[in-house]
């Protein structure tokens, strides 16, 4: 796992090549640590920050082929390289290392930008063509590794990160205000779209070739579910079988490293699966981080101990406390680069430090089975509003309501008629193809009301709904309503937050690689083929999952209801112990001079906040978005990474 | 206690959850919940206030829509508890 930089065209700025890559890279430095290394020629180059995970002594990058004439830069892990690596071998490549980088410059050579679709893997990388003169940037499908680019004049400059992108002059980092729209309705902007003005993301599963001053940018995979009428009869036990074996080979593969690997144990079922594969399939040696809260409302450290004696594993654990979120959430937000409404990266981002300061690069986590499988409580919502719906007079159907959130306080303790008025948001829509997400926009975009005038103004009629709805694949219509909620969830919610903000963004901070069985592509191919009947069946979420791995488990873990990673919310940021920068940075003045959120308002969400013990999902979403994108303000767009000497950058 | 119910109730939804929308828009029989004003925390909050500023205490199958879901209907529960309870209205 590395940082990646590089240039398509004339160096901007005159400078020598040599030092933009230097600069680019130094941004990124906390990526790959271990080794920098450089590349460039007349009309291209290539950096590379180094994180040694697989061939320590001779993986170095930008790495070639035999005679020069292509060059790749690359952050992440190609798994079934040895399968490649044969292959091509096969084929009369010449192998010099035994890494998966050099995999790619055979791939490529055999089959041109369309090397991608033999990878098994989450990637991000460039290649440098001479020959043909052409950059091909290439990201995996589900959207583990992030890449970013932007164009100065008509040089194409990318990076890992944004950060690395303003080190180059002539990038600016300005607000973008339909991106911070997106985020406060969908909680991230919807890609290529970034916090930035003019600098893109390369969406999850996309390839983008720039050659004859033409920049062309095509999925070469894309999430696809079963049609709703599509009653072929599936093989329970068999769809079993192969769920299990496929799980299996996705963590055996994922397990291929020259350094030890470890595992995030959250004690839900997910993670608990993921760490009981390595123990019952391969011989590696077991060693667990966790992360536990102050408060029973959030702390799972019960499970996960159930889990530790169950699989003796070795375990290591991080308390971390309102006060430590409060500290180092301005930290967060420069990795994130993007506004947040909730902490909880902040939690995550403790824990990749623990993982780190105990020596490990590399952790295998179960991110991505409540996505792939169907974990997640808004699934239900969805299905027990849609049988209410049917019958919207009907007293005994709103009952059901009863059975979700139950790790919700304040959610679950609401008298019956209260829960069906907040439940009855867009009852009346049950055709509306984003009827299991219109709940969640909705609460969401009441951040809205706190936008300035200026913003206001800036985003005029834009929807972002609508907008996000002209982007629907067109076998959409045809799924199932579960495997359209699935697909919000998994190809947006996923890549644009899940993965980056609490993924790559505040693991990466600290060196550290994640690493997700329940994301191999044939995982989620195999699960996009399933009935719906065997992911969501009845009211059990993970049907199929608990059904295939419930063996591996202590009965209590196979069993336990979903119960989702969160951490406190503005509590962390008010009280005696407060961080000094949350007065700062919400201030009138600063409010003014940053100019996107209205101060009156502001003010009286700071004031209830700093008053009442009593703050709700809505006033702490507002908080947390505000203060971040207050943050990020004062990060990257008053002083651009790249206005800052070097060194001065390398010490926030 | 506050000399006019209304005028406080309204007070509270002012500063508890409406930021940003005039005050003034909101009629006293404008539903909380319709309007988007209020969240599971924000029932929470709603009894907490009644109960701190009026001395009532607000039993848990009162936490109606009927009983708190406008300014009229929470000054008129609030008016039925303190006629019903001329103790506390002293206290």
């Amino acid at each position: 796992m590395c940082g990646i930089v590089g240039y398509f065209g004339a160096v901007p700025g005159g400078l020598p090549a040599r030092t933009l890559l230097e600069r680019m890279t130094q941004q990124i430095i906390h990526r790959g640590p271990d080794e920098q290394g450089i590349h460039s020629d007349h009309g291209g180059g290539l950096g590379h920050a180094r994180l040694s995970i697989i061939d320590l002594s001779s993986g170095q990058q930008p790495m070639t082929n035999e005679d020069e004439s292509i060059w790749v830069t690359f952050n992440g892990e190609i798994f079934n390289y040895v399968e490649l690596n044969e292959q091509l071998a096969r084929r009369g490549h010449k192998f010099r290392t035994k890494s998966d980088t050099e995999t790619i410059l055979h791939q490529y050579e055999e089959d041109g930008r369309d090397c991608v679709k033999a990878f098994n893997g989450d990637f991000a990388f460039a290649i440098w063509d001479k020959k043909a003169h052409r950059l091909m940037l290439a990201r995996d499908r589900m959207g583990v590794r992030p890449v970013y680019y932007t164009f100065v004049g008509k040089t194409l400059v990318f990076a890992s990160e944004m950060k690395a992108l303003l080190a180059v002059p002539g990038v600016e980092a300005e607000f973008d205000p339909i991106a911070i729209d997106q985020v406060f309705t969908f909680w991230f902007p919807l890609p290529p779209r970034t916090t930035f003005k003019g600098i893109f993301e390369l969406p999850p599963g996309h390839v983008l070739v720039a050659e004859d001053g033409r920049v062309d940018v095509k999925p070469y995979w894309r999430l696809t579910y079963r049609d709703r009428d599509d009653l072929a009869p599936v093989d329970e036990e068999a769809a079993s079988e192969e769920l299990h074996d496929l799980l299996v080979d996705a963590t055996r593969i994922r397990l291929r490293a020259d350094v030890p690997v470890g595992a995030y144990l959250s004690g839900g079922l997910d993670s608990s699966v993921t760490t009981a594969l390595i123990r019952n399939f391969t011989s590696s040696p077991l060693r667990t981080f966790s992360v536990n809260f102050e408060s029973a409302e959030f702390d799972e450290s019960e499970y996960q101990m159930e889990m530790v004696r169950a699989l003796g594993t070795d375990h290591s654990s991080i308390l971390c406390t309102r006060q430590d979120i409060g500290r180092v959430f301005p930290d967060v937000i420069y990795h994130t680069e993007r506004p947040i409404i909730r902490t909880a990266p902040a939690p995550l981002y403790q824990l990749a430090k623990l993982a780190r300061e105990n020596g490990f690069k590399v952790v295998m986590t179960g991110e991505g089975a409540d996505e792939v499988l169907a974990g997640y409580d808004i699934f239900k919502e969805a299905k027990i509003r849609r049988f209410w719906a049917r019958q919207a007079g009907s007293h005994r159907r709103p009952v059901l309501l009863r059975q979700l959130y139950p790790y919700l306080v304040g959610l679950s303790g609401q008298p019956q008629p209260y829960l069906e008025a907040f439940f009855r948001a867009g009852l009346d829509k049950p055709d509306h193809p984003f009827f299991s997400h219109l709940p969640r926009w909705g609460m969401t975009s009441r951040i809205k009301q706190f936008y300035s005038a200026a913003l206001r103004c800036d985003v005029g009629d834009y929807n972002a709904v609508e907008d996000l709805r002209s982007r629907m694949p067109e076998d959409y219509g045809r799924w199932h309503p579960l495997s359209q909620a699935q697909y919000l969830e998994a190809g947006y919610l996923l890549p644009g937050y899940i993965l980056s903000s609490q993924g790559d963004r505040v693991a990466m901070a600290h060196a550290v690689e994640g690493r997700f069985p329940f994301l191999d592509h044939r995982v989620v191919e195999f699960a996009g083929r399933l009935p719906p009947r065997l992911k969501l069946r009845g009211l059990v979420e993970k049907y199929l999952l608990r059904k295939c791995m419930g063996r591996y488990l202590p009965e209590t873990i196979a069993r336990r209801p979903k119960q989702p990673y969160r951490a406190p919310d503005s509590a962390c940021f008010f009280g005696s112990d407060a961080p000094d920068y949350v007065a700062e940075q919400l201030s009138p003045q600063r409010l003014t001079e940053v100019g996107l959120f209205d101060p009156d308002a502001t003010g009286r969400l700071v004031h209830k906040c700093r008053s009442t013990g009593v703050i709700g999902f809505r006033d702490n979403m507002a908080l947390m978005g505000l203060l971040s994108v207050q943050l990020l303000q004062e990060r990257f767009v008053a002083t651009p990474a790249g206005k800052l000497p070097i060194d001065a950058a390398l010490s926030v | 206690m506050p000399a006019n119910v209304e005028t406080a109730i309204r007070k509270f939804i002012a500063h508890s959850f409406m930021y940003r929308e005039g005050v003034d828009s909101l009629k006293d029989t404008d539903s909380l919940l319709d309007k988007g004003l209020i969240d599971s925390t924000g029932v929470l909050e709603l009894v907490f206030f009644v109960e701190s500023t009026f001395g009532v205490k607000v039993n848990d199958d009162e936490v109606l829509p009927e009983n708190l879901d406008s300014i009229e209907r929470i000054a008129s529960l609030i008016q039925r508890k303190l006629a019903a309870s001329p103790a506390t209205c002293v206290a």
